[in-house]
């Protein structure tokens, strides 16, 4: 009984599973044609999906290259409109002032003076890589014309050309290559309400004349000027007799009968020291000929030094005149120098303390003078400027002319 | 005077126009500063356009309008290479930055237009830059001796390394 019962569950148990094997079994061919019919189709709306895709795609890139070529079609258009409306591009335009406040007071009088010294602009224009324009128009006293204390001045109108690639012709009206100021006067450059008087009586800064000039630039920290030029028109007679500033002519309508011939060395190779020397020579200084004054030569040098917090700066110049009219006047000599020590504490703060001796040809103008000072630059190109100042005439007679004078200045530049 | 004047107008200026001269202070080509900067080989140009903030902070180390909506700069790693343009006095002056892990690496005046000022383009007044930094307040780390006569070309030789530095933050802050 248990053996047919036993052989009864094992049929049963094999029926079953061979009920089982028929519902598993591989599907047949006509299915398998189904599925891959059905997978194809599949497969070749995913490739149609992906090449659409793909399209799309390079579609939005070349919009995209589309966008950045108009984005920097418009850049160019926009900085090209920015560049003339600031002129940064060819002509460049600065310019620099100056505002003195003077309290003076000596035995001859006291005064208070506050004058807008000096108002200038420059107009700059590249040509070419080679052709370059430099120009510096200014009014002095803030009002000119007839009856009033300024000028309108053209202090310089050239061109400069290169000839090679450190050595460059000038030719126009141009500021002359001598000592410290004369070329580089922004206020925000220099310490003192007023310029050095060695540097305005000796020589006449701001000094221009018209010609044609050199200059080279050497590898070494050398570099010179030489240049050949209208001359002075100094008087021969008068309260100013023999007087350098008052021969200058300043190119308006100038006698050029005798030319003039400057020369300059410079040697700048060493961080922090400038050596310079100039030499000029004036065929005759009055362009007239047999007044007594034949002919007139320069000589200036001036050593800076400034590192770190301290600066010096020495100038010595003076000139040599023949004739017999400069000579019986005893103005045949006229020399000047000084020296100035400073200390500068910040980018802001800065003081300074000069000494000056000047022996020129009108008796006023034979004086020693100490002054000392501050500056104050709140960004660089504005200055803030406090000195006091004390002269002291050579002639015992023009003791009186002896002053103290306490400036206030301003001064910019852009 | 006046023969005189004339011929030496003649000697001066006449070599001027009559051959290839030398183009004025034209002391380096940008593509020879780019490539001496990156020995390797030198990285393409990127762009950086210069707005918001960033435009802000330029202008005011400049202490004037950036007139340029972008620029180009070079940049491999840490080091970045910037050539740009600022007037000391009348004429713009192209100079090229250096810039390797936040600090400059060199500063070289390539073109100098101006009339004076020149002697930026000296090593003792370039080395000066070296190391240089941007302190909190946009300044650098250092102080840099000025070079009398050369006021204004010194002062924009520092604003450009000044703005270099700055512009190099930019990049790496964003990446």
């Amino acid at each position: 009984m248990n053996i047919r019962k036993a052989i009864s569950l094992v049929t049963a148990l094999l029926l079953a599973s061979t009920a089982s094997q028929a519902q598993q079994a591989p599907a047949t061919i006509e299915e398998l044609w189904e599925i891959v019919q059905r997978q194809q189709a599949q497969i070749d709306e995913l490739r149609l999906e992906l090449g659409e895709a793909r399209a799309a795609m390079a579609a939005t890139n070349e919009r995209v290259e589309e966008t950045e070529v108009r984005v920097e079609a418009t850049g160019d258009y926009v900085e090209t409109l920015a560049a003339a409306d600031t002129g940064a591009q060819k002509t460049t335009i600065g310019g620099y002032g100056e505002l003195h406040y003077n309290n003076t007071k000596s035995d001859a009088g006291d005064s208070d003076e506050i004058d807008f010294h000096r108002f200038v602009l420059f107009f700059g224009h590249e040509f070419s890589d080679r052709v370059r324009f430099f120009s510096e128009f200014e009014l002095e006293h803030s009002l000119a014309g007839d009856g009033a204390p300024g000028e309108v001045e053209l202090e310089q109108a050239y061109a400069e050309y290169a000839l090679t690639e450190n050595t460059f012709a000038k030719t126009g009206l141009f500021l002359l290559p001598l000592g410290i100021l004369n070329e580089t006067h922004e206020p925000t450059t220099f310490y003192g309400v007023e310029r050095n008087d060695v540097e305005s009586i000796i020589l006449p800064s701001t000094w221009w004349e018209a010609g044609a000039g050199m200059n080279g630039r050497l590898g070494n920290g050398l570099s010179w000027d030489a240049a050949v030029h209208s001359g002075l028109a100094m008087p021969t007679d008068g309260g100013s007799a023999f007087r350098v500033r008052s021969g200058r002519q300043k190119v308006a309508e100038a006698i050029a009968s005798d030319p003039a011939y400057t020369m300059r060395l410079k040697y700048t190779g060493v961080r922090g020291l400038e050596l310079a020397a100039s030499y000029q020579y004036q065929a005759d200084p009055s362009q007239v000929a047999g007044d007594g004054l034949d002919s007139g030569q320069l000589f200036t040098a001036h050593a800076i030094f400034q590192r770190g917090w301290f600066g010096l700066r020495a100038l010595y110049a003076g000139w040599n005149f023949d004739g017999f009219a400069v000579e019986a006047a005893g103005a045949d000599k006229q020399d000047g120098w000084y020296v100035e020590p400073s200390l500068r504490f910040s980018d802001n703060w800065g003081i300074y303390a000069r000494y000056e001796d000047l022996d020129a040809a009108r008796d006023q103008d034979k004086f020693t003078q100490s002054e000392f000072g501050l500056n104050y630059w709140p960004v660089p190109g504005v200055v803030l400027k406090v000195d006091y100042r004390m002269r002291e005439h050579s002639l015992p007679a023009l003791a009186v002319r002896d002053f103290d004078s306490l400036s206030l200045g301003f001064g910019y530049n852009f | 005077m006046t023969r005189l004047f004339f011929l030496l107008l003649l000697v001066t200026t006449g070599p001027a126009f009559a051959g290839p001269g030398g183009e004025a202070g034209r002391y380096m080509e940008a593509e020879d500063y780019v490539r001496g900067a990156f020995p390797g080989g030198s990285p393409a140009p990127r762009t950086l356009w210069v707005s918001g903030d960033l435009r802000d902070a330029v202008e005011r180390v400049l202490g004037h309008r950036f007139a340029a909506l972008r620029l180009r700069y070079w940049h491999d790693g840490a080091k970045s290479v910037w050539i740009l343009d600022e007037i000391g006095k009348e004429l713009p002056i192209t100079i090229g930055v250096t810039v390797a892990g936040s600090a400059i690496e060199n500063v070289r005046v390539l073109e100098f237009r101006e009339s004076r000022g020149w002697e930026v383009r000296y090593p003792f007044f370039t080395d000066q830059f070296v190391d240089a930094r941007l302190e909190a307040d946009g300044r650098l780390d250092r102080r840099i001796d000025g070079i009398t006569g050369a006021t204004l070309s010194v002062g924009a030789v520092t604003r450009i390394a000044r703005v270099a530095l700055l512009l190099d933050d930019n990049i790496k802050t964003k990446g």
